[in-house]
């Protein structure tokens, strides 16, 4: 079963996304979709990850004392990935307490069932 | 240990619990990313994951309301959907190349140059840094206008227009 | 939570060493695991902390609105200006190497400039956005 060990990494990666995507599509709860968002996002950056570190090497800090490095280019792209996932995060919060606000409730079922109710009034 | 700690919040209905253990996940996500040698990474998923998205997290919830309704008695066709596409997945990544393969194509085309120049040509000793200021300063900058942007978002989502705040100066 | 003692005491020792962290962690990135994004989430944690302790309108006093706001803006608006010298003084749009005589040393004050852009912005908007979610009032 040499096929676990090398692709371990990848089966725990679609694990968390399916997690994350089951969380958004069948939780009707705005606040819960919204952390389901976040674990999906989380699970990508293990995506990039993982396939840069080499066993045996280091973080890439370029010292003397070390010859082999992991890769640092997915470094680079997953820290802007993490800082926008976070802004997304926030505006998604920022809307859900607004729909609350107009709505009196963050369940996807009772809004969409007050909308109907509402007709075309604003 | 994370798979039990993501299970637990697909299942769990109170959103408080459900905040708490996002940011266990968030925590035991920068354990893992310190393992893989990303230090850079695990340091800003744990400051940003576990720090700053649960507080925004737990004032949307106070905002909001804290308990979650009963699931749909339709549930079984998202998890059908879900495991759909699980099997698809697993089914393409026996095409990745193995764990730590030094002959995949991440590790041979611009990264040797990044490590063996970054220093001389740099300064800088983080390869990391040097690449996000330096060789990809570029988009870095797009990642600050995003910050800024999702800043801008948010001031004009939540401002009131009526001066009927009550605040104790 | 202002009159428990202990998280007083705690919080006043803990919010500086915070921010001096914060500091370190932002000058530091060069030469281990840091920089701008970092240092400016870990800046602005550490005034939330103070806001969750000591109450909302102590840390408006302490760093008030129109200084946040500003941030928000002035950081962006730096890591442009280190774009445009780059371009005035005769490269490209953000090229570092003629920021001084020397190309590494002009490397250095880019990079410089550009985490600091970073961490004003990054620090400003998270700031912005804890004041926004916890100075709304709960409605009905």
């Amino acid at each position: 079963m040499t096929a676990f060990a090398s692709h371990y990494s990848y089966w725990i990666t679609v694990l968390l996304m399916a997690a994350g995507l089951y969380i958004m599509i069948a939780r009707g709860n705005l606040v819960k979709k919204l952390i389901g968002l976040s674990i999906f996002q989380t699970s990508v950056y293990l995506l990039y990850i993982a396939p840069g570190k080499l066993i045996g090497g280091t973080a890439p800090i370029v010292s003397e004392a070390y010859k082999v490095y992991s890769n640092p280019l997915p470094h680079v792209l997953i820290l802007t990935a993490i800082v926008v996932g976070i802004a997304t995060l926030a505006l998604g919060l920022a809307i859900v307490v607004r729909i609350r606000e107009a709505y009196g409730s963050i369940e996807e079922d009772e809004i969409v069932a007050a909308d109907a109710g509402r007709g075309d009034r604003q | 240990m994370m798979a039990a700690t993501v299970l637990a919040i697909v299942v769990q209905r109170n959103l408080f619990s459900v905040v708490v253990l996002a940011g266990v996940y968030s925590f035991l996500m920068a354990t893992v990313l310190v393992a893989l040698d990303a230090v850079d990474v695990a340091m800003t998923e744990a400051s940003v994951g576990a720090g700053i998205s649960t507080v925004l997290l737990l004032g949307a919830l106070y905002l909001c309301g804290g308990e979650e309704a009963k699931p749909t008695p339709r549930a079984w066709l998202p998890l059908a959907v879900t495991l759909v596409i699980v099997g698809a997945l697993v089914y393409g990544t026996h095409g990745l190349p193995a764990f730590s393969d030094p002959l995949a194509p991440i590790h041979t085309h611009v990264v040797p140059r990044y490590l063996g120049q970054a220093l001389a040509e740099t300064g800088v000793p983080n390869v990391v840094t040097a690449v996000l200021a330096s060789y990809r300063g570029y988009d870095t900058l797009g990642e600050t206008v995003v910050v800024f942007t999702a800043g801008i978002g948010v001031i004009a989502l939540l401002r009131r227009l009526r001066r009927g705040k009550k605040e104790e100066e | 939570m202002r009159r428990e003692p202990v998280l007083r005491v705690v919080g006043k020792l803990l919010i500086p060493y915070m921010l001096v962290f914060a500091l370190y962690v932002q000058f530091h990135g060069d030469f281990g695991p840091g920089g701008g994004f970092q240092a400016g989430v870990i800046a602005a944690a550490a005034i939330i902390f103070y806001a969750l302790i000591f109450g909302l309108p102590a840390a408006r006093r302490l760093v008030p609105e129109w200084l946040v706001e500003t941030m928000v803006a002035a950081g962006a608006f730096l890591y442009l200006a280190v774009g445009f010298a780059g371009l005035a003084l005769g490269g490209n749009f953000l090229d570092y190497f003629v920021l001084d005589r020397d190309p590494v040393a002009g490397q250095h004050r880019g990079i410089f400039w550009v985490e600091l852009g970073v961490l004003i912005t990054v620090s400003g908007v998270m700031l912005k956005i804890f004041y926004m979610f916890a100075g709304r009032q709960r409605e009905g």
